[in-house]
């Protein structure tokens, strides 16, 4: 007892100390870059491993929303969708529709360079990704300033439900030559990224890997500064009173607008990422489930604590890509007799996750110390009426 | 008043009722200008969308006592809709009611069915507020709010689990389609009048309870201020309780005529009926019953509209379309007034 007891106050000890959090962050990210070279370079464990930095960017993206600045998004899929269209646009051959043989290529190589449509260099699209995505947050954002907690959640799960519908049926929608998307088929193939070298997924998916681990670094670098910036007090203090907010000073709607915007533009950056690794992008991955796994990571590590989002992004993405599918797979039908397989209850899994979260542990695992104190006093957050008057 | 105060002050009042009524208007000049010249079409349209919306307004009910006393948007409550479906489906084939049975043993089933759906919905209600709900009660609005999301998930999983991941046919045991009144071409079928005939009597009851019972006396009591309620003696977890029992009754017998009018049933059909319930719930203003019924109608109206007119894959777009405008231009809705104290 003595001993671990010992190592708690060690640990805090250390965390007390200057540049703690850089050292750690620095070990744990070198960690993170050696590790895919011990793995079979098209294994199943490095595939899941490139989900999870990609989860990683999800999940920090909607933590800005819903854990600092804590509109509940119930839509956060629309921005995937967003982001992975983006790529199919503008890296495969899909707009050849309109451009026919002739192709615009920038900085593209492999089979990329050679189709005709338009294909731009992942970093553009990305880029651009993140523009469209940003500028459709706001769009989303805008219609729910007024509102508040519940009512936000179910405008933008409307919202995401509308984006999922148009990727559905966007194979209708057409823009003179331009067909909007293919529905339920995929676009395919999309272009693989050519950045210091020609990714080709055929021979190593550790490119990838390494290219989402650089975005989540990124990522992670944003998250923090924001945290500890004058715009990421502003969200909080948003979050644990609004009315107190607004009568400091703080401009609620281009605040509010900015927390949308920005974890959009995150969660169209890791679209187009998924997009180009999964190589096909259809209408079936844009599902309200895909919003409630994002979700789910964010509460699982506690809702505004960056570490702990971390933490429940690559612990879904290993149970979801992982455990479920594969290791566990027969569990049901193998260990208890039963006629079923672990993939057919997955969001029943999320569900529980989420219902004995909230009941057990509202903070997360790894709480931010300021929300678990909001959380087990309900700070500010009881007597808020339905609908403020103007913000 | 200036004429923009005076239009502001009018867009205020009728602004939704002005957009709502665009929609009929519209189809029926076109089809007064187009040939044949009659209206027919139209009102099939609008007789099919009333007995479609008198299912989304036992739904809608729902929701609307639930956020009428606790405000808490119960998000399980469209899978709950989807469990009595499944349950009916269950009964029908545990009572062996077929095609052939007689019409007093199909009537006579039917109604066993749609009790016993209506308690294991009610109980389900129950429980999952036990559950899930009422130890956060005093927790921030978002906690139970997402431990609903989490039941919604559960129990699609159930869904899933035991009918499988595809739709399902169900016997049309009161043969739906048949004509039972045609006046000048619109006609009325068999389940509308199932449709309109399971609603109206369960809505009425309701009503009726809530108004005139000691119970519905309690409810209003504690949806207007808990505290107070509890001051007066009323026991405030029970009255809760009763709220969800209520709400899933009217779920459950939603579930069953949903079966018989649609005769195809699946896991996921709970999730859309959820959100098109809440949207007709948030139309006639959240915590009116009577809205919730009126919201209902309309948006079942809406739907047929937008099946027949625009094409069903884009329904769910049109509904959600509504739903945000409403939120943001009229949250209180048509006929409700802000539905809590402030404070």
């Amino acid at each position: 007892m003595s001993v671990l007891a010992d190592m708690r106050d060690t640990f805090r000890e250390l965390r007390g100390r200057r540049h703690f959090t850089l050292v750690a962050g620095s070990i744990a990210v070198a960690l993170a870059a050696i590790f895919p070279l011990l793995l079979s370079p098209l294994g199943t464990t490095l595939d899941t491993s490139i989900y999870a930095v990609a989860y990683v960017v999800f999940a920090l993206g909607l933590n800005i929303v819903v854990g600092f600045a804590g509109l509940l998004d119930l839509g956060y899929v629309a921005f995937y969708a967003i982001g992975a269209y983006t790529i199919g646009w503008f890296g495969s051959d899909w707009f050849s529709s309109v451009t026919g043989n002739s192709g615009v290529h920038v900085a593209v190589g492999g089979q990329g360079a050679t189709l005709p449509g338009i294909h731009l260099n992942f970093i553009l699209i990305v880029v651009l990704a993140m523009v469209l995505t940003a500028i459709a947050g706001a769009i989303i954002g805008l219609p729910t300033l007024r509102l508040r907690g519940d009512y936000i959640a179910i405008v933008t799960l409307a919202f995401g439900e509308i984006a999922g519908s148009i990727a559905l049926n966007g194979d209708s929608i057409h823009i003179g030559k331009f067909q909007l998307t293919n529905g339920q088929q995929a676009i395919s193939p999309i272009d693989q990224p050519n950045l210091f070298t020609q990714f080709d997924s055929a021979s190593s998916l550790r490119p990838y890997y390494w290219l989402g681990l650089a975005m989540c670094v990124l990522v992670l670098l944003v998250n923090f500064a924001l945290r500890d910036s004058r715009l990421g007090r502003a969200w909080i203090a948003i979050r644990e009173d609004e009315v107190a907010a607004a009568s400091m000073g703080v401009p609620l709607v281009r605040t509010k607008l900015l927390a949308y915007a920005m974890g959009a533009a995150l969660g169209g950056a890791a679209g187009a990422f998924l997009g180009t690794y999964s190589q096909a992008i259809d209408s079936n991955q844009f599902q309200f489930s895909f919003s409630i796994l994002i979700l789910a990571m964010v509460i699982l590590g506690g809702l505004g604590s960056i570490w702990g989002v971390v933490f429940g992004a690559v612990a879904l993405a290993v149970i979801d890509r992982q455990l479920i599918p594969n290791t566990l797979h027969n569990v049901p039908h193998d260990v208890f007799g039963l006629n079923f397989t672990l993939s057919q209850i997955s969001f029943g899994i999320f569900g529980f996750l989420l219902v004995v979260m909230m009941l057990a542990r509202p903070e997360g695992l790894f709480p931010e110390r300021r929300r678990k104190l909001e959380l087990t006093e309900a700070v500010g957050t009881t007597d808020e009426s339905l609908f403020e008057a103007r913000a | 008043m200036s004429p923009a105060a005076a239009l502001q002050g009018f867009l205020a009042r009728y602004g939704l009722i002005v957009v709502l009524a665009v929609g009929p208007v519209f189809y029926a000049i076109h089809d007064l200008a187009t040939p044949p010249h009659s209206l027919v079409t139209l009102g099939n349209t609008l007789m099919a969308g009333v007995s479609n919306g008198a299912i989304w307004a036992l739904v809608a009910l729902g929701y609307t006592l639930v956020y009428g006393i606790i405000e808490l948007i119960n998000f399980a409550h469209g899978d709950l809709f989807m469990v009595g479906s499944f349950v009916s489906y269950g009964m029908m084939g545990t009572l062996g009611l077929t095609l052939v049975t007689g019409p007093l043993g199909l009537v006579g089933g039917l109604l066993v069915t749609l009790v016993v759906c209506m308690l294991v919905c009610g109980s389900l209600n129950t429980m999952i507020e036990r559950v899930a709900y009422r130890p956060l009660r005093n927790a921030p609005k978002l906690a139970p709010l997402i431990t609903a999301v989490g039941f919604s998930f559960i129990l699609q999983n159930v869904g899933v689990l035991w009918l499988g991941g595809s739709q399902h046919g169900v016997p049309d045991l009161v043969r739906g389609s048949e004509h039972l009144i045609n006046l000048g071409g619109v006609t009325v079928d068999r389940e509308d009048a199932l449709a309109i005939g399971v609603t109206v009597p369960l809505v009425l009851i309701m009503t009726t309870f809530i108004a005139r019972s000691r119970l519905g006396k309690a409810m209003r009591a504690t949806a207007q201020d808990p505290e107070a309620a509890k001051l007066m003696g009323i026991n405030v977890d029970t009255t809760i309780s009763l709220t969800f029992m209520i709400g899933g009754l009217l779920a459950g017998a939603g579930g069953l005529v949903y079966a018989l009018y649609q005769t195809n049933i699946w896991f996921f059909q709970g999730f859309r009926a959820g959100l098109i319930a809440f949207t007709a719930a948030v139309m006639g203003g959240i915590g009116n019953l009577r809205g919730a019924v009126l919201g209902g109608l309309i948006i079942g109206i809406i739907q047929q509209l937008s099946d027949n007119r625009i094409g069903g894959e884009w329904t769910p777009v049109v509904v959600f379309a509504y739903l945000i405008l409403i939120m943001v231009f009229r949250p209180q809705g048509l006929l409700g007034e802000e539905t809590r104290e402030a404070g």
